[in-house]
């Protein structure tokens, strides 16, 4: 188990830990995975990469046994194996490590790290010998922690180390991280690395699913990278430069980035106007770094950037939804407290959450009320909107967007993802703003309504509306934009001007890190 | 048929009518209404009366609950309004005046105001769950109504405090004029204003809310506030029932039979979506059962389980896997896709559990 492996340069000939054939899993409706192969070797930290949906969680959930196997054989140690769920894989020494830290804050450090192995004697547990025990594991991790401290008092970095720590009790040959850093600073990402290649050098085999590039490249030895559902391929770290793998991920070769064609209107807009809304050096701790951007009447602003990368964190400062706790805005030249999103809305700033179904509609109520809520929410509940002027709104409404089913009174939880949102958008619409922030708007819907809001996003800009439009894909963006600002580990890293843009300079910037150094990036380096 | 047994307001109606019809049985001349002295008497109309503070408390309860909230302090509150009002008589000069009766009221309303502004303060401001918050009301409001009536029972004397009790105006009894008039106010109130929708947003989805612009914060605290307020009346109507403060008894567990008519009525306890002629409904029953108790002659030994196994009935009625039971009962052809669907599912399931267990 520990053969020791030269991190770097490992030889396709050594028989991998874990090894996946022609993995097919179906869910209802779609397929998840279509004949992934993937081998995960002793010795190696191996990323997994892929946007989102492209099928890395339901890689490991096939792996362990979480999801059923439609067909391809798992190998573990080259026997074949099929795990009947997570307890099965760690009992043959496969653990996996969460996002979301799945231990109990109110047991100590010793009693999560030995839950289930705790060391018993005549059927109760030995408490001294569990806390030296649990403190050898700590140890050998390299941590200073107190056994016996209770775990909600310690930082959510510790927690994850501790998460680690708990999965590295008894056999354990490979280790499954997704999504480990998304919670933690840059320091506690540096000692969570230590930990990891610490691991590693003992012969474990670790499996890391990250969406920033800059640390899967700091770490990994090796990545495979997905793409709805299908291997793309496997990369030594070393050998493939960040934007090859954004394209790769992103999936589509640098000549069919080119041919994208734009939609929005080549309307120059007034060199002399000032900008609606100029914000400088906006900013929140842990959310995002200080940004300064510029938007302006009758332009479609794009934030371009993978997943995790601060696109959200912008545009929930830009509307009030979250406190900035550096920078101002000035909203035509006036220095505005964005406090809540009601000041946002009383301004004209309004914000569409990419969580439609958490921080959107509002399923028990009806279309009716779902369009008129930001409206009615607007001029207080003491002044209601008379019935035929709502009525009017509504249906205007439910006529320009194609709102299906087109009736007034239906609940919107019976209405589908791409009608869902076309009644987010009517909200805000009828509330005639004049900065509309629209947080992955088409995500989940199918084409039809996908055309039907990129196209409402141009005229409403040709109208003189200001749009900040977020997409993960990367082609809408371009497609739509007038400016693209981009995005990348928290941080604004360039602004570009969408009409010369390529989609490769974009995927470079988004890359950064391991692709070319440009100006912008020594900018941003300090 | 099945419309009619979909309707929000079918069983707790017709475990209304079935009480009523009980006691017409066990007493022919139940449902009579006669004229005395220029008043309505009679059994229904004494059913209104009594129920008269807790339709109140449930109206509160109703608009809290639709913010995903719960308020267990009106029973204290109802204490310290009848606590306030009558010590404010007793104390006074001239306790049989009008002007000291009004006065008495005014101070007791508005403490009772403060006490629930203060519950929406620790729910809305400070982030308190809510059954936590007016956890505390709950048994703080008993100490202080006992401050009040320093640990004595506080009888009075004081004839146009009494009359709200138990006087009639307009021929009907002025509790019930008084609870029924707030009641339809707020109903007018809440369903021609924006403000029923809005609350209805911020229970069903807060964050959905907020970020429309909706102040849910200020609202979940003004049906606090109404939710002490409408208990301080509450508390004004059986004190001047009883002509006595009882720091300890007085509004003892009215608030889980306020919870249980919100329930009845057909509003759900995680919030958004309330009734307010459900909860209407809710309170007659809850009325109408304690009545039927006496009219039945049913052992005090029995009372409680007799009136549990009532409310399981309404309860188990209106809950939602009885509701698609029934209404897949009554559309015989064509039969319910839900039951057609899952048949063959269990067929199916049966072998292979077997299978395991061998």
């Amino acid at each position: 188990m520990t053969t020791q492996t030269p991190p770097g340069p490992t030889t396709a000939v050594d028989t991998p830990v874990v090894e996946l054939t022609g993995i097919t899993v179906e869910f209802p409706a779609v397929r998840a995975l279509d004949g992934v192969d993937f081998r995960l070797r002793a010795g190696e930290i191996h990323a997994l990469m892929g946007e989102n949906g492209a099928g890395k969680s339901t890689l490991i959930k096939a792996l362990t046994g979480v999801h059923p196997i439609a067909s391809g054989s798992v190998r573990v140690g080259g026997e074949e194996m099929r795990f009947s769920g997570p307890g099965d894989a760690r009992a043959h020494g496969i653990s996996t490590v969460y996002q979301e830290i799945n231990l109990c804050e109110n047991l100590t450090v010793a009693e999560n790290i030995m839950l289930g192995a705790e060391p018993r004697r005549a059927g109760a547990i030995g408490w001294a010998a569990m806390r030296r025990q649990a403190s050898a594991h700590l140890r050998r991790m390299g941590l200073d922690l107190d056994p016996a401290s209770s775990l909600g008092s310690h930082s959510l970095a510790i927690q994850q180390l501790v998460a680690i720590c708990r999965a590295t009790v008894g056999e354990c040959r490979v280790l499954i991280l997704d999504e480990p850093t998304s919670s933690l600073d840059a320091d506690e990402v540096e000692r969570l690395f230590r930990v990891m290649r610490g691991l590693r050098d003992e012969g474990v085999a670790i499996l890391f699913v990250s969406h920033f590039i800059d640390q899967v490249y700091a770490v990994s030895d090796r990545m495979t990278v997905l793409r709805n559902g299908r291997l793309v391929g496997e990369y030594r770290t070393a050998e493939l430069p960040a934007n090859d793998l954004v394209a790769h991920m992103i999936g589509r070769s640098m000549d069919v980035l080119e041919a994208v064609e734009r939609v929005h209107e080549h309307t120059e807009r007034d060199a002399a106007a000032p900008p609606l809304l100029q914000v400088v050096g906006l900013g929140r701790k842990g959310s995002v770094r200080p940004f300064d951007l510029d938007l302006y009447e009758g332009e479609v602003v794009g934030l371009a950037g993978l997943l995790g990368s601060g696109r959200t964190e912008v545009a929930r400062l830009l509307t009030g939804a979250d406190r900035p706790d550096a920078g101002y805005a000035n909203l035509r030249g006036r220095r505005t407290r964005l406090r809540s999103p009601r000041a946002a809305m009383d301004h004209g700033i309004v914000y569409t959450s990419e969580d439609r179904k958490g921080e959107g509609v509002v399923e028990g109520l009806t279309v009716r009320d779902n369009i008129v809520l930001a409206l009615q929410a607007g001029r207080g509940w003491m002044r209601p909107l008379p019935r035929r002027q709502v009525d009017e709104l509504v249906s205007r409404y439910i006529d320009q967007l194609g709102i299906r089913p087109a009736d007034p009174d239906a609940l919107l939880r019976n209405l589908s993802g791409g009608n869902q949102q076309k009644v987010l958008l009517a909200r805000w619409l009828a509330t005639a703003p004049k900065l509309l922030v629209l947080d992955e708007p088409t995500r989940g819907i199918d084409v039809g309504a996908k055309a039907e809001i990129q196209k409402l996003v141009a005229d409403l800009a040709a109208d003189g509306m200001s749009v900040v439009f977020i997409s993960a894909e990367l082609e809408e963006v371009l497609r739509l934009s007038h400016r693209i600002a981009v995005m990348r580990d928290r941080q604004m890293v360039a602004e570009i001007d969408a009409d010369g843009a390529t989609m490769d300079e974009v995927v470079a910037l988004i890359a950064g890190g391991g692709g070319q150094k440009d100006a912008s990036q020594k900018d941003v380096a300090v | 048929m099945s419309k009619l047994l979909r309707h929000h307001l079918f069983w707790p109606l017709t475990a209304l009518v079935v009480l009523l019809a009980a006691n017409a049985l066990a007493r022919p001349g139940f449902l009579s209404i006669g004229l005395r002295d220029g008043h309505l008497v009679g059994a229904p109309v004494e059913i209104l009366r009594t129920s008269a503070p807790l339709l109140l408390i449930a109206l509160g309860m109703t608009l809290v609950i639709a913010t995903r909230g719960i308020d267990l302090s009106v029973g204290a509150v109802v204490a310290v309004s009848g606590a306030v009002a009558l010590s404010h008589i007793a104390s006074s000069p001239d306790p049989t005046s009008p002007t000291t009766a009004f006065t008495a009221v005014g101070i007791a309303l508005a403490l009772c105001l403060v006490l629930g502004v203060w519950n929406g303060f620790l729910v809305s401001v400070l982030g308190i769950q809510p059954i936590i918050a007016t956890l505390i009301l709950m048994t703080a409001g008993r100490g202080v109504a006992m401050l009040i009536t320093g640990g004595m029972i506080t009888t009075v004397t004081s004839p146009p405090y009494k009359s709200l009790g138990s006087g009639f105006t307009l021929g009907l009894p002025t509790a019930a004029v008084i609870a029924f008039g707030v009641f339809a106010l707020v109903a007018l109130v809440v369903r021609r204003t924006a403000l029923g929708m809005l609350l209805e947003a911020t229970g069903i989805n807060p964050a959905a809310s907020r970020l429309s612009g909706v102040r849910s914060r200020t609202l979940t605290w003004t049906v606090y506030a109404a939710s002490g307020l409408f208990a301080g009346v509450a508390g004004v109507l059986i004190s001047a029932d009883t002509m006595a403060a009882d720091a300890n008894n007085a509004g003892l567990f009215i608030e889980l039979d306020a919870i249980l008519a919100v329930v009845i009525g057909g509003t759900a306890l995680s919030g958004g979506k309330f009734n307010l002629s459900g909860t209407l409904v809710g309170v007659l029953v809850i009325a109408t059962l304690e009545r039927t108790v006496t009219v039945l002659g049913i052992s005090p030994l029995v009372t409680p389980l007799f009136m549990a196994l009532v409310v399981i009935a309404v309860t188990l009625l209106q809950s939602p896997a009885m509701r698609a039971r029934l209404t897949a009962a009554t559309r015989r052809r064509p039969p319910a896709p839900p039951a057609d669907g899952a048949a063959p599912a269990l067929q199916a399931d049966a072998p292979t559990e077997t299978e395991v267990k061998a």
